[in-house]
């Protein structure tokens, strides 16, 4: 295996075009390392982005968007303050994952490209409308978290291309996010069900909604369906029901050792519901 | 590839070794430092056995390279107690019979120290799920978490 760590997301893109054989990028290494060491994946490239100047960064710009550097770990983003205040859907789906000793490691960009229908910070940057930089051989593109999954393990990265950054949308006025998931635990277990809502609200109205379901289908879903049944309310009883049912609707999971079909499907509702009265009770500046 | 050049500090002292891109901080520590205190539980992150700190944030050391300790700072169990006087932490350790079997223990003893350098205060709430990621299959847990918190009282006595 050779070990790279390049100066700039350039460089690291030039080094996988011109790979042969299995490539990985390191940032905290929580999967990548696993696989490793598992024999699962051994890579013949591993190219650690980790000395790229700003990697580590969480800034928040002057419009009000933030920009994350991909190697800021889940403990960075719990103890920055104001993003959490902006954004704590997103940093408690990213602080839900593992122990405090993978905090210290793992990162936003790293979960997304694990490419697992059960990661916990996916559905919250997708339902918070996240976008990443993409650096390939001919440049940056831009693009939605929901278009990066593909399925179980696999992306839309093409060889060659790497995420360069994280880029959070400003919080603006009256909106709330929120994540919930489903473990037959209380920590450090695996989602059998996750759902993010992010909305905004005029008066008590929902004027915007994503709302975006882990684990209950191949990839992470944004559900356009439970959107549509809570934007115009006032997130009244009649519009909980059909967000519920829109996201049991939008459920195609498997049954595994850790959730069957039925059950997936079914608290895929119950956690929609609760999901969005937190994301509501936040817009309201009612719970922090 | 030939193996790389690492020059790192451990427990405040510079140290150098060569390594293979695959080997974990771990292997590095136990194996060409001498360092055995980190142990090798499950080897995927999930028991904390390894628990170690590079640069002041606590990880497990079976999911960090040797090669990525390079111009880091890292502290082990070994630097825990000054000489032959036990830290605080494993004063408590010992007279509560935190421990059987001690596997766990280094791990435990560096993840609760870097705990209470971050809260000094914790609640046994925060302190249950501080350490929920080291797992100890002997003591059930309550007297670790009971020799946690009082050397949390007891250090804020003393300061």
């Amino acid at each position: 295996m050779n070990y790279h760590s390049p100066a700039s997301f350039a460089e690291a893109s030039a080094l996988a075009a011109n790979a042969t054989g299995i490539t990985r990028f390191l940032a905290g290494g929580t999967d990548v390392l696993v696989q490793l060491r598992s024999d699962v994946v051994t890579p013949d490239t591993l190219i650690d982005i980790k000395k790229i100047d700003g990697v580590h960064d969480i800034t928040r710009n002057a419009d009000g968007s933030w920009t994350l550097g991909v190697a800021a770990t889940g403990a960075e983003m719990t103890e920055h303050a104001d993003l959490g205040r902006d954004w704590p859907g997103l940093v408690e789906a990213m602080d839900l994952i593992g122990s405090t000793q993978v905090q210290g490691r793992a990162t936003l960009t790293g979960n997304l490209c694990n490419g697992s229908p059960a990661a916990d910070s996916v559905p919250a940057m997708i339902a918070a409308g996240v976008t990443v930089t993409v650096t390939g051989p001919s440049g940056d593109r831009e693009v939605a978290v929901e278009d990066v999954p593909t399925g179980p393990g696999k992306t839309s990265l093409a060889k060659g291309e790497v995420i360069s950054a994280i880029n959070i949308p400003a919080r603006g006025e009256n909106g709330g996010d929120a994540y919930l998931r489903f473990i037959p635990r209380t920590e450090m277990d695996i989602a059998v069900v996750g759902v993010a809502v992010n909305l905004r609200l005029d008066g008590d109205i929902i004027t915007e909604a994503r709302v975006s379901l882990g684990a209950v289908a191949p990839t992470v879903l944004l559900v356009e369906d439970c959107a549509k049944a809570i934007i115009g309310s006032a997130l009244d009883d009649a519009a909980l029901d059909a967000l519920a049912a829109a996201a049991s609707a939008a459920c195609n999971p498997i049954d595994d050792k850790r959730g069957t079909i039925a059950f997936r499907t079914e608290v895929a509702g119950v956690l929609a519901k609760r999901a969005a009265k937190i994301a509501y009770a936040r817009a309201k500046g009612e719970q922090a | 590839m030939s193996k790389l050049h690492v020059s790192t500090t451990v427990n405040g002292d510079t140290v150098e070794f060569l390594c293979d891109p695959r080997e974990t901080l771990l292997d590095c520590l136990r194996d060409k430092l001498n360092l055995t205190g980190a142990k090798e539980g499950c080897g995927t992150g999930d028991c904390g056995a390894c628990s170690v700190t590079v640069d002041g944030r606590l990880v497990c050391s079976c999911l960090v390279l040797g090669v990525e300790a390079d111009g880091k700072s890292i502290e082990t169990v070994e630097g825990i107690a000054d000489g032959d006087i036990l830290h605080p932490l494993q004063k408590k350790f010992i007279e509560h019979a935190a421990l059987q079997c001690g596997i766990c223990t280094p791990g435990i003893l560096v993840a609760a120290k870097s705990l209470l350098e971050k809260n000094p205060n914790p609640t046994e709430e925060e302190t249950r799920y501080w350490l929920a990621g080291n797992l100890c299959r002997c003591t059930g847990y309550d007297k670790i978490i009971r020799a946690v918190m009082e050397t949390a009282e007891e250090l804020r006595e003393a300061s």
